[in-house]
């Protein structure tokens, strides 16, 4: 990001980490954890310590960090290097992104921007009109569905954490991740010790990954007469054949019709349900138990949005209700060939124009490599 | 839901004691009875030093011990036991004992599962308090099924590599996973393995008696027949290939896909230099950092650690295991091509 962009966005920040403490806590158990930041065009820095939400207010007005993460895990000495840390455990946690749901919505809103000229584009070209350059790289911009999409998909989540897994709803905190998706954190005691592996077979049960047709009754050579799941069982032999036999009139029908399909059929159609009713989530992030993962209430530099808390998913605007910096009317020049809906405002399209936005339109911009400082 | 498991002292019998013998309280029968190593040293106790030196030759050869307790002689059940795991521990060949401990787990489990099929009574007491006592894991019995809560399955099930004990396989609700009898007591039988092996690595030996030496020594000519792993084939796994495919065709490799080339090829022994130009066709290639992140892997800069080759179910679950049958009964790649020298 060049130095008059750095200015803008890190003076936006700035007066958003002064001013809005109440939005920014550490997270229980505190002085446990690792923390660590970034600033605009330079490396991470970890291994910190913020004991409590005094200490971190005041690294943030001290470093205006373009964005702010703190590890699930909690460490005998968070502030060590990794290797002399003393792991003890950490909070579950699951991603759940846009890009990861493969939605028809992302053409519309994906943008190609030439690497060398910073031309943006709807449709990607062989090479760039401006410039001639073939070098590109994408952005997507806010979009209503990838986030009601996102939505659907933390409450498949949710669903299963509470009915199979046993954890209670008061132990589940979602946050919108401040760009394109939710963060969803647990804080449940028997859950915190599990390492990796566990943690990375707990994701396929969430995802449904890794289903054999024997678990719900289907053989490979099957003598004896295959048990199919029902409707009332719990678990995945409940929703699979939730899922399989949608309507009670036609469950003898369907039921011949599986039996008789064999295993490989069947195959196939636990690999249906996984796309239909696994939650679409990012294994890797579930499974990494020394990440340090976004902070609450931290600005995410990749749209100028907040990490916030959603205490009502249904009715939850991120839009609306994340973009939280600053009003004052900055001047930019900018190429976003869609129109984008922030604080209930529509802006754009604009081709090349300078033009006056509110502030946290204008750090938007600028974030998604959109506009430039004039 | 009721739990067995409640504080009441559970009071064993030697029955008890011969299907569990690496119970605290096996040691406190021997001791009440006043036997001590030095008597066993007498002529008259020699059967059981030709017992327990069968109970290890069955059990490292790979098989379980023989179920003699049906003919009720269970204090030289019990004797040739704890005979047995002095003659190991004055061998002091770890390759015997850990064989031995896992072959008695074995012989343990099938017990512990006689014991939770049969009515539920005492019976029933006594496998549930083994395996919360000795494990901490407890068991609630719901119906016919025995449940366990989901975090306790998964610390265990992870170690199973067949997909039925993925817990996507598995009924489970509220927290609970639920389990038969036979499966209840396979999940903790490597955790009895180790607790056996712990057991003998423990014991406190000052000198044993003359009679044991004999078939000390012939412990330790035993433990020659069980030499290591040999290579069959020098080929690279399947993943591996990919990933120098990949590079070689000047397409991009996610960061894992490198990690996993470098850790692999790393613990094969191959330098720095030779795996620094694999990849140079990487779009994104800058010698002195890929060199700064290899030196970073193999633990020679930065933190000293030396990072291990992901397992087989990670790159799976990273999209980058292109598994083949040569890959059957390996768990990571760096397995690929080794096989067991047959045992003669």
């Amino acid at each position: 990001m060049n130095e008059k962009n750095t200015a803008i966005v890190e003076g936006a920040f700035k007066e958003y980490y002064f001013n809005r403490f109440d939005l920014i806590h550490v997270p229980p158990r505190a002085q446990e954890r690792e923390f660590g930041y970034q600033k605009i065009n330079s490396g991470m820095i970890r291994h910190l310590v913020a004991r409590n939400d005094k200490e971190l207010h005041l690294l943030l007005m001290r470093e205006v960090p373009s964005d702010v993460y703190c590890s699930n895990a909690y460490y005998n000495f968070p502030n060590l290097p990794m290797s002399e840390k003393d792991w003890k455990g950490a909070d579950l946690i699951f991603d759940i992104d846009a890009k990861d749901l493969g939605l028809s919505c992302r053409k519309e809103h994906i943008l190609t921007k030439c690497v060398s000229c910073k031309n943006s584009m709807t449709d990607p070209k062989p090479s760039c009109e401006k410039c001639g350059s073939t070098k590109f790289e994408t952005v997507s911009v806010a979009c209503k569905n990838c986030i009601s999409e996102s939505k659907n998909e933390v409450k498949k989540l949710i669903e299963i954490l509470t009915t199979d897994l046993g954890i209670k709803n008061e132990e589940i905190k979602v946050y919108f991740s401040g760009n394109e998706g939710f963060h969803v954190h647990i804080i449940n005691n028997l859950y915190e010790p599990l390492g990796s592996h566990e943690r990375a077979d707990l994701a396929d049960y969430l995802v449904f990954n890794g289903s054999i047709p024997e678990s719900f009754g289907i053989k490979r050579q099957g003598i004896s007469k295959p048990i199919l799941p029902t409707v009332e069982e719990k678990g995945w032999r409940g929703r699979v054949a939730q899922t399989l036999f949608p309507s009670k009139s036609k469950a003898v029908k369907t039921s011949k019709e599986i039996i008789t399909g064999g295993y490989s059929a069947f195959q196939l159609k636990l690999e249906e349900i996984r796309k239909t009713r696994g939650v679409h989530l990012d294994p890797k992030v579930t499974m990494d138990v020394h990440r340090i993962f976004r902070l609450e209430g931290s600005i995410n530099s990749k749209s100028g949005l907040s990490k916030i808390h959603c205490t009502d998913l249904d009715s939850f605007d991120p839009f609306s209700e994340a973009c939280l910096l600053g009003s004052d009317e900055t001047e930019v020049l900018v190429n976003c060939p869609v129109a984008i809906k922030l604080k209930n405002k529509k802006f754009g399209p604009y081709k090349n124009e300078i033009i006056s936005l509110p502030k946290y339109a204008a750090v938007y911009m600028i974030c998604k490599g959109l506009a430039n400082s004039v | 839901m009721s739990n067995h498991n409640n504080e009441d002292v559970l009071k064993l019998g030697i029955e008890d004691l011969a299907k569990y013998p690496f119970l605290t309280e096996a040691g406190e029968y021997l001791r009440d009875s006043g036997l001590n190593l030095e008597q066993l040293g007498h002529d008259d106790w020699k059967p059981i030093i030709e017992k327990a030196y069968g109970r290890i030759v069955v059990a490292t050869s790979g098989h379980v011990y023989g179920i003699d307790v049906e003919k009720q002689d269970y204090d030289s059940e019990l004797l040739s036991f704890i005979v047995a795991i002095i003659l190991l521990k004055s061998a002091g060949v770890h390759t015997l004992t850990r064989r031995f401990s896992l072959s008695e787990a074995r012989r343990a489990e099938r017990y512990l599962q006689q014991d939770l099929r049969i009515n539920r009574d005492r019976n029933l007491e006594l496998p549930l308090k083994i395996i919360q006592e000795l494990f901490g894991v407890q068991v609630f019995i719901q119906g016919d099924d025995f449940v366990i809560k989901v975090p306790d399955y998964l610390k265990r099930a992870v170690n199973f590599h067949e997909k039925e004990w993925k817990l996507v396989n598995r009924r489970v609700s509220n927290g609970l996973v639920y389990l038969n009898a036979h499966e209840t007591v396979r999940l903790i039988r490597t955790e009895l393995g180790e607790y056996i092996n712990t057991k003998i690595q423990s014991i406190n030996l000052t000198e044993i008696p003359k009679s044991f030496k004999e078939r000390v020594n012939d412990l330790i000519t035993l433990a020659r027949k069980f030499s290591s792993t040999q290579y069959v084939s020098s080929e690279y796994p399947p993943c591996v290939k990919h990933a120098i495919e990949v590079l070689e065709k000047g397409e991009n490799l996610p960061h894992s896909g490198r990690f996993l080339l470098a850790t692999y090829l790393l613990s094969k022994g191959k330098s720095i230099e030779q795996i620094v130009p694999l990849f140079k066709n990487a779009p994104d290639y800058n010698e002195r950092v890929t060199r700064y992140q290899l030196e970073h892997i193999s633990g020679s800069s930065g933190s000293g650690t030396k990072y291990q080759c992901p397992s087989c179910e990670k790159l799976r679950s990273e999209n980058l295991c292109f598994a083949i049958p040569d890959c059957d009964g390996i768990i990571n790649p760096i397995q690929f091509g080794k096989k067991r020298k047959i045992i003669s």
